[in-house]
């Protein structure tokens, strides 16, 4: 399991480079795609079917939606050379990686190993969720019965997101 | 451990795109792939060698489950991340439209 996730993270590594690296931004869009889909891939093998189902319907709208983006904009990032800033942004993010690779390499001495996680806490709502909530599927009875007003507040989040890009789509320009 | 380097690996290419990159739609995408290796991180802490996807069987009452928590707070944290995409998608939108560029330097001179 642990080789067939590590497989298919190479490859989004590589399309994550390549979109950030590509010169034409359609098809940097389309290699975010790969990175969005080899996620799919990766929660079917760490058994979160649900997980799969709505990133595979998430990826392909926000896709659609970048496409749309990039179509009716520009599709070329013309080249240029870094310039001064350019060079202190790439010594800026190169100092930022290896600050946290510091951190994580403390943080990975505390924390257990691939696949032996203890249920520490999912061991309450496992035994006897199923008879509390009615539902057979763990996940979606911890979504809306244990967490029912993090779902609201999700919701919320979810309208406002929907009233916000009406808003500004629709205003005009002033003059 | 390998996994979790490499999901670390990914956050790490998210986070230099967005540093070094100028381009509004690039910026966008590398947001996402950050937010992508945040959610496979959690989705790897809570997956549990042999474990079966968490829907109760009742034919198997001793079957062992994957932690069903960090799949819920997943499920969340991935239609706010469309959510977000939405609205920076319609900002670019606007902003293209008005000065003509995806260049972040170029809108920089623009103001004032």
């Amino acid at each position: 399991m642990e080789a067939a996730v590590s497989l298919i993270l190479v490859f989004m590594i590589l399309g994550a480079v390549f979109a950030i690296h590509a010169r034409d931004l359609l098809s940097a869009v389309i290699s975010c795609g790969i990175v969005g889909y080899g996620l799919v891939i990766c929660f079917l093998l760490l058994k979160a079917p649900d997980l799969a189902i709505v990133q595979i319907v998430v990826e392909t709208i926000s896709l659609v939606l970048m496409v749309a983006v990039v179509l009716d904009s520009t599709r070329q990032e013309p080249f240029t050379l870094p310039d001064k800033q350019g060079y202190v942004n790439i010594a800026t993010a190169v100092l930022t990686a290896g600050v946290i690779l510091y951190f994580l390499n403390l943080a990975t001495g505390s924390m257990d190993a691939f696949g032996e996680g203890s249920l520490r806490m999912a061991e309450h709502y496992i035994n006897g969720a199923a008879a509390k909530t009615g539902s057979a599927n763990l996940v979606t009875g911890v979504v809306f019965d244990f967490r029912g007003y993090d779902t609201l507040g999700e919701a919320t989040v979810l309208v406002t997101a929907v009233l916000g890009v009406i808003t500004i789509l629709r205003i005009r320009g002033k003059k | 451990m390998t996994v979790y380097i490499l999901c670390f690996i990914l956050f790490l290419v998210g986070l230099y795109g967005a540093i070094t990159r100028r381009n509004l739609v690039k910026i966008v995408i590398s947001l996402s792939v950050m937010e992508f290796s945040v959610f496979l991180f959690l989705a790897l802490i809570g997956y549990v060698e042999g474990g079966s996807a968490p829907i109760i069987d009742p034919a198997k009452p001793d079957a062992l489950y994957v932690d069903p928590l960090p799949q819920a707070m997943v499920l969340t944290a991935i239609v706010i991340g469309l959510a977000t995409t939405a609205m920076l998608m319609s900002v670019i939108i606007r902003i293209y439209r008005k000065y003509k560029t995806l260049d972040i330097r170029e809108i920089k001179n623009l103001r004032g």
